[in-house]
């Protein structure tokens, strides 16, 4: 088929580089597996240098240490802000998904494809957040609490708010998968079909797609996530504090 | 899936202009999130200007709220992308 739009040329779709089998069925290793490599590989090596500036940590911050220490502030600040009392459960799932899917946004600005523009990885990431809601209703609210919950206005209601609940991971994660999809795939027409006059000016567009979009889709799972989780934990648990 | 039997009314460019068709009119969805942004977000410079000191925290829930209004618009961008790029009607 030999069209104008054919996606062949435009390159954003995801493809396979290397085909692994087992027996009958053929799994490939795609380009999202490899730009998640890479992406992890560039947060292992941060955290190390991290660890080795916390290592030789001075009292009064200097350089390296203060930027380590701004970030940690920063997310914890978020997290107590939004989540209360259960904020020193989720303090670090909350800041390591935050990096992590602010890296993935973000690596659009290195030519390479962003891992969370394929659901295999938002799902999951969306998974994730459904599976914390429920332990945390079910530790927190106990069974009772839990049935209440479903039945809420009233017993029939309870289809409708099963379905509410199984909603959550799939609109945060299709959120998620939509918003940077759409950000690649505005990229790749603009350099597969703007071939001609493509100098300089896509980097504006790479500043709001890549970085402004990035970095709010982040924000919101991260909150969505946070706003979920703390009103599953519900605000009955008063622990009295021991100085 | 053969809808004529002898498979001649229903080529594969007939299927892609419809595609391409069904597409288009899926991303009209994106009209919802548009003005549903654009209230917010005049509600939003008019809760700041009453109330400067508040400006943090009114973007902040103004940004998470438009992001969650997005959602019915970015279904539609997906039905558009699967039907432009995925082709699902095609026959073969």
């Amino acid at each position: 088929m030999n069209m104008l739009l054919s996606s062949d040329d435009l390159g954003f779709m995801i493809e396979g580089v290397y085909p692994l089998h087992f027996g009958d069925t053929t799994l490939w290793i795609t380009t999202s597996h490899i730009c998640l490599l890479i992406v992890m590989l560039v947060l292992i090596i941060f955290s190390f240098f991290c660890k080795r500036a916390m290592n030789k940590a001075t009292d009064v911050p200097g350089g390296f240490q203060n930027f380590v220490e701004l970030i940690v502030e920063l997310l914890d600040g978020l997290v107590q802000n939004t989540m209360g009392w259960s904020a020193r459960i989720f303090r670090n799932y909350i800041g390591t998904i935050f990096i992590f899917i602010l890296f993935s946004n973000i690596s659009g600005l290195f030519g390479l494809r962003p891992p969370t523009a394929d659901y295999g990885v938002t799902f999951p990431l969306g998974v994730t957040t459904f599976t914390l809601i429920t332990i945390c209703k079910f530790k927190y609210q106990k069974v009772s609490g839990v049935i209440k919950g479903l039945c809420d206005p009233w017993p029939f209601w309870l289809p409708i708010n099963l379905i509410g609940d199984f909603a959550v991971p799939i609109s945060l994660s299709l959120r998620l998968f939509a918003n940077v999809l759409s950000g690649t795939v505005m990229m790749a027409l603009v350099y597969g079909l703007l071939k001609v006059i493509a100098y300089a000016w896509p980097a504006a567009l790479h500043v709001y797609f890549d970085m402004f979009s990035g970095a709010i889709q982040t924000y919101v799972f991260c909150m969505l996530t946070m706003t979920y989780i703390s009103d599953a934990c519900g605000d009955e648990v008063v622990k009295p504090e021991k100085a | 899936m053969n809808f004529t039997g002898n498979g001649e009314m229903f080529n594969d460019a007939f299927i892609l202009g419809c595609s391409a068709i069904g597409a288009g009119l899926a991303v009209i969805a994106g009209i919802g999130p548009g003005v549903g942004q654009g209230i917010a977000a005049g509600h939003a410079a008019a809760a700041v200007g009453r109330n400067p000191g508040a400006k943090g925290d009114v973007t902040s829930t103004m940004l998470l709220g438009q992001a969650v209004a997005e959602t019915t618009g970015l279904y539609g961008l997906l039905v558009a992308m699967l039907l432009m790029f995925v082709h699902p009607f095609k026959q073969n």
